[in-house]
């Protein structure tokens, strides 16, 4: 169960409260199941694209559960954007490591023994870096739009 | 198998068909999502399991943003004019296209027997090379990476494309600020006007 | 064969929804189903009979799986395909909201009208 404060039973943000339990039971899995796709990605299906969009699920769970105050105090938007450009600067340095050995993205790490976590070299550190960016450019444009739809609905309001 | 796509594709078709026509827009909304998450059983039953994965996530989050779009706002497509020479000019030119695509598709190598020049040295030697034994993600990011940075640039760029347009207040056009000093924007009427640009 | 021909068939109709109707939702619901056709006509064209996924597994021998596995090159690439019409999508629907923010409709007739 994901310890969430108790502010948050708080019935006017979000949804009711049946889904706000059903959630704290189900996001500690979701997110758990994102960080093993992401984190296995060499050995089983998946990878940084697929973890990194689950993981990005399970915070968009968050958010319509329980308001976007809760989600926002997790994962401010600063936060989100200075992950996605770690990410991506991250990937991009991992390139230019492979210049120690001769050439642009060269797997400079030993490839290890095969169907063991530590192993295959520098793509596990890539699929951890794609599946950063993703999730947090995902969950930013999310908030955006969500932000933005509320300031929509209102305009709607005023019309009618 | 083959009969079982055959019937998935027939199902998504009919699915598209009644996105595209239904008036009311959070059906056709529902409607796409029945065609995505065929789509995605449809990449199970032809091997590719880390796409299906991907599919059935992205098509929830599409799900998600389209209806974000939809219900807020007046949710039936009222077509007014109904544009008869558009419809007939545009069913005459599909019509071609599928008849070339029909001709095309027969030089193509048959279904079930593909050509695999490239990744046949990826198959034999991407355990090797790379150390990864999910042979997609070797390629993704060993063998092809280049394309892979590419393609995060792409998606870097569209976000951030996004968010620019969504911006709250954008700043200010320099001619605007010039006519506020001067005094022509000073009239509350007008300057509501220039606020919705 | 005939497979092919109906992933074609749904990238018409794709464009038809793009090309045709009015209703912006309805044109990005239309770039939605050409990304989807597009992205299974590249798989299908990846498939051998009777393959396997191209994933190693314990006690598997590799010469088995470069005999009998499935094209891996067009799945990887349409696995960031995918995600990028994740992202353009949400690119669409952001300008779209904000046409209907300033012209309160979504029909595209009408605001080529009420821009003149």
């Amino acid at each position: 169960m994901v310890n969430l404060p108790d502010e948050v039973g708080d019935p006017t943000k979000g949804m009711t409260s049946i889904v706000k339990t059903i959630v704290r039971f189900v996001l500690g899995i979701v997110i758990m199941f994102g960080a093993y796709i992401v984190l296995y990605g060499h050995l089983t299906p998946g990878g940084g694209f697929a973890g990194g969009v689950i993981l990005a699920c399970g915070y968009i769970t968050l958010t319509l559960a329980f308001g976007r105050e809760l989600a926002l105090r997790k994962m401010g938007d600063t936060a989100a954007s200075i992950l996605d450009n770690s990410g991506a600067l991250a990937f991009l340095v991992i390139g230019f490591l492979g210049f120690t050995g001769g050439y642009f993205f060269l797997n400079f790490i030993d490839h290890g023994q095969t169907f063991r976590l530590f192993s295959a070299g520098i793509i596990p550190l890539c699929n951890i870096a794609i599946a950063f960016k993703v999730t947090s450019s995902l969950f930013a444009i999310f908030m955006a739009l969500s932000i933005f739809g509320r300031f929509m609905s209102r305009l709607v309001e005023e019309e009618e | 198998m083959e009969l079982l796509l055959l019937i998935i594709l027939i199902f998504m078709i009919v699915g598209s068909i009644i996105a595209i026509e239904t008036k009311n827009l959070l059906s056709a909304v529902i409607s796409v999502g029945v065609v995505g998450f065929c789509l995605s059983i449809a990449f199970l039953i032809l091997g590719a399991p880390d796409i299906a994965i991907t599919q059935v996530v992205v098509e929830i989050l599409i799900l998600v943003i389209l209806i974000r779009a939809t219900i807020t706002t007046d949710n039936t497509a009222i077509e007014r004019h109904w544009d008869t020479f558009s419809f007939i000019s545009s069913l005459i030119f599909f019509g071609l296209f599928l008849v070339f695509a029909w001709l095309a598709v027969q030089e193509l190598p048959r279904f079930g027997e593909p050509l695999l020049r490239v990744s046949s040295d990826y198959l034999e030697t991407g355990p090797e090379k790379s150390g990864a034994t999910n042979i997609v993600t070797g390629i993704l990011l060993d063998f092809r990476a280049y394309d892979t940075i590419g393609e995060a640039t792409v998606l870097f760029t569209s976000i951030v494309g996004a968010f620019v347009i969504l911006r709250r207040r954008g700043r200010k056009h320099r001619k605007d600020m010039d006519r506020e000093k001067v005094g022509i924007l000073q009239d509350e009427d007008i300057k509501k006007d220039f606020r919705g640009f | 064969m005939i497979l092919y021909f109906l992933a074609l068939v749904l990238f018409v109709m794709g464009l038809y929804c793009l090309v045709a109707k009015k209703n912006i939702i309805k044109k990005i619901i239309g770039i939605t189903i050409t990304e989807y056709s597009i992205n299974l006509f590249l798989i299908l064209l990846g498939y051998r009979s009777g393959g396997v996924a191209p994933i190693l597994l314990k006690g598997m021998p590799r010469s088995e799986i470069a005999l009998h596995s499935v094209d891996p090159l067009p799945q990887a690439l349409v696995l960031t395909s995918i995600v990028i019409g994740l992202g353009v999508l949400a690119l669409m629907v952001a300008i779209c909201l904000r046409l209907y923010e300033k012209y309160k409709t979504f029909d595209m007739s009408e605001i080529n009208e009420l821009r003149g």
